[in-house]
């Protein structure tokens, strides 16, 4: 087959268009494209219809989505959850809550995935126990209680697939056709099933091809799958390459993105400026 | 030797929550739960074998192979006995809101999301709630939001829901036919009337209260040991406030 090629990360900002919806994953693995929102907040893209799987409330998936909120670059968010883990909330994420310019479209995690894997089947929707009778339910005029065709008496929500223009996220590596190694995640093979377009950016490239082994083969990501990949040594930062997070990093982010001034200069010091991702 | 003095409260919240997982098979942590983690692990510490924990986001304690989805299918098969919730405000219907005060969407505060609560308390048997800020602020008469229900209409295919809040000051059953908290006891050092004080909803209460046991020194030994050591790998903040573990290198 034919390899892919990669690009550069502002050349993978360029394929987001203005409004997109966007999916971007929990940020329990090294899953989280950092360089790429940098990137995103660069080209000044607006309207993002943002989607966590099913949370962004990791430290790095929290900053990560803060960023690209507090930078003006999402409308609406859908979410389960956000926040920066046990280092508490989400600055610009509660300011934009609070201020009215961000919409949230609150979700249930399960319900995400429910409506992520049906999108990733073609389907319309997907049933899901619970949340009847919750305020998330009356909240959300596109979920709807049905009844249980093949049970009497049996009231189901039904929530529509979710199938975003747009998933972004990061991994370790590709290898030389483009295969992206993801391990044991099945987040990120379902939310590049799910998307029309799939944005990834590796820590590296190797030789060979991950099919050759089948012990790696059980986690990786079809090339075919793959829109377009940059390599991006470090791209997942603040997440490190040993698995761990680099937590200070992430509270000297919270501390300056409390108020607007501290916001806006740490983007202009660590993001506008277009030097490599660093804690 | 009187230990009490020298117990931090998340030490005896960890081990009133081993408590509650008794016989439970598998268990399972979600965002945002050290203490529950700690009481998690403490209880697979003491069933020899028997208690499974499997903490979200953690690579050592998650034998999960099939994606974030898995906890939520696993659970709606039965496959999960006992998981643990908080809310900004939970009230006397242990009715939880994890989304705001105010009037939503515009909420004055705005907290993280509803997480898997709006599923997970309808499925799994033994949820546990907690709250480590008891006051009449947090524990309401009626929530602002209610993110997941106490309890539901028959007819609703509810088969878990709330077994207990445990707090900062005290241990609450949760009685789900007449959708009632009852005090089981108050931890030491508290009274009843300070609870009373306390709590923004009315509950129901022994004659006599006992107090919360402390954990006993093999509890102990095991919730500074090892428990200390697991809860590092995913909670190190946590982990180094209360053990005193240094685990991430900054």
């Amino acid at each position: 087959m034919q390899a892919t090629k990669a690009v550069d990360v502002d050349a993978l900002a360029a394929l987001v268009p203005d409004g997109a919806s966007m999916t971007v994953q929990k940020g329990d693995e090294r899953d989280v494209p950092m360089a790429l929102a940098h990137a995103l907040i660069r080209r000044r893209v607006r309207g993002l219809r943002l989607i966590t799987l099913p949370t962004a409330a990791y430290p790095a998936s929290g900053m990560m989505v803060d960023l690209l909120i507090g930078a003006g670059c999402v409308a609406s968010v859908e979410t389960s959850g956000i926040s920066l883990h046990e280092l508490g909330a989400a600055p610009r994420f509660t300011q934009a809550v609070k201020s009215g310019r961000l919409i949230v479209r609150d979700a249930t995690c399960p319900a995400v995935y429910a409506a992520l894997q049906a999108g990733a089947k073609g389907q319309p929707f997907a049933p899901l126990r619970g949340l009847i009778g919750s305020d998330l339910l009356r909240h959300r005029d596109d979920y709807r209680v049905i009844a249980n065709p093949f049970a009497p008496g049996d009231p189901i929500v039904v929530v529509p697939a979710i199938n975003a223009d747009v998933a972004i996220f990061h991994a370790a590596k590709a290898d030389a056709e483009g295969n992206v190694w993801i391990g044991r995640d099945r987040d990120r093979l379902l939310a590049a099933h799910a998307a029309d377009l799939v944005l990834v950016t590796v820590d590296e490239r190797v030789n060979g091809c991950f099919f050759d082994d089948e012990a790696m083969a059980a986690g990786v990501i079809p090339a075919d799958l793959i829109g377009a990949l940059a390599v991006v040594p470090g791209g997942g930062v603040p997440c490190l390459a040993d698995g761990r997070v680099d937590l200070a990093a992430v509270r000297r982010y919270q501390r300056a993105a409390t108020d607007e001034e501290g916001f806006a200069a740490w983007l202009r010091e660590r993001v506008l400026r277009g030097e490599p991702v660093a804690a | 030797m009187d230990s009490g003095a020298q117990v931090r409260p998340e030490e005896l919240q960890a081990s009133a929550i081993a408590d509650l997982l008794a016989g439970a098979r598998r268990v399972a942590v979600g965002m945002l739960s050290p203490v529950p983690g700690a009481g998690a692990l403490l209880a697979a510490h003491l069933s020899g074998g028997q208690t499974q924990v499997t903490i979200l986001g953690s690579r050592a304690h998650s034998r999960f192979t099939n994606g974030g989805a898995e906890l939520f299918d696993r659970a709606g098969r039965g496959g999960i006995d006992a998981f643990f919730l908080s809310g900004g405000q939970i009230d006397g219907r242990a009715n939880i809101n994890l989304v705001g005060t105010g009037d939503y969407p515009r909420t004055e505060v705005r907290w993280s999301g509803s997480f898997g609560s709006a599923y997970l308390y309808f499925i799994v048997p033994r949820v546990v709630l907690f709250r480590w800020e008891h006051s009449r602020r947090t524990l309401v008469e009626a929530v602002d939001f209610i993110s997941a229900p106490g309890v539901s209409e028959p007819g609703v295919h509810r088969p878990g829901g709330p077994v207990a809040l445990i707090t900062n000051l005290c241990l609450f059953d949760f009685d789900r036919a007449n959708a009632r908290f009852r005090l089981r006891s108050v931890h030491p050092g508290h009274t009843l009337e300070e609870v009373r004080d306390q709590t923004g909803f009315d509950f129901d209460a022994p004659s006599a209260v006992p107090a919360t046991p402390l954990p006993n020194a093999e509890r102990l030994a095991a919730l500074r040991g090892p428990v200390a050591r697991q809860i590092a790998d995913i909670y190190p903040a946590f982990a180094e406030r209360v053990f005193g573990l240094v685990a991430t290198p900054q």
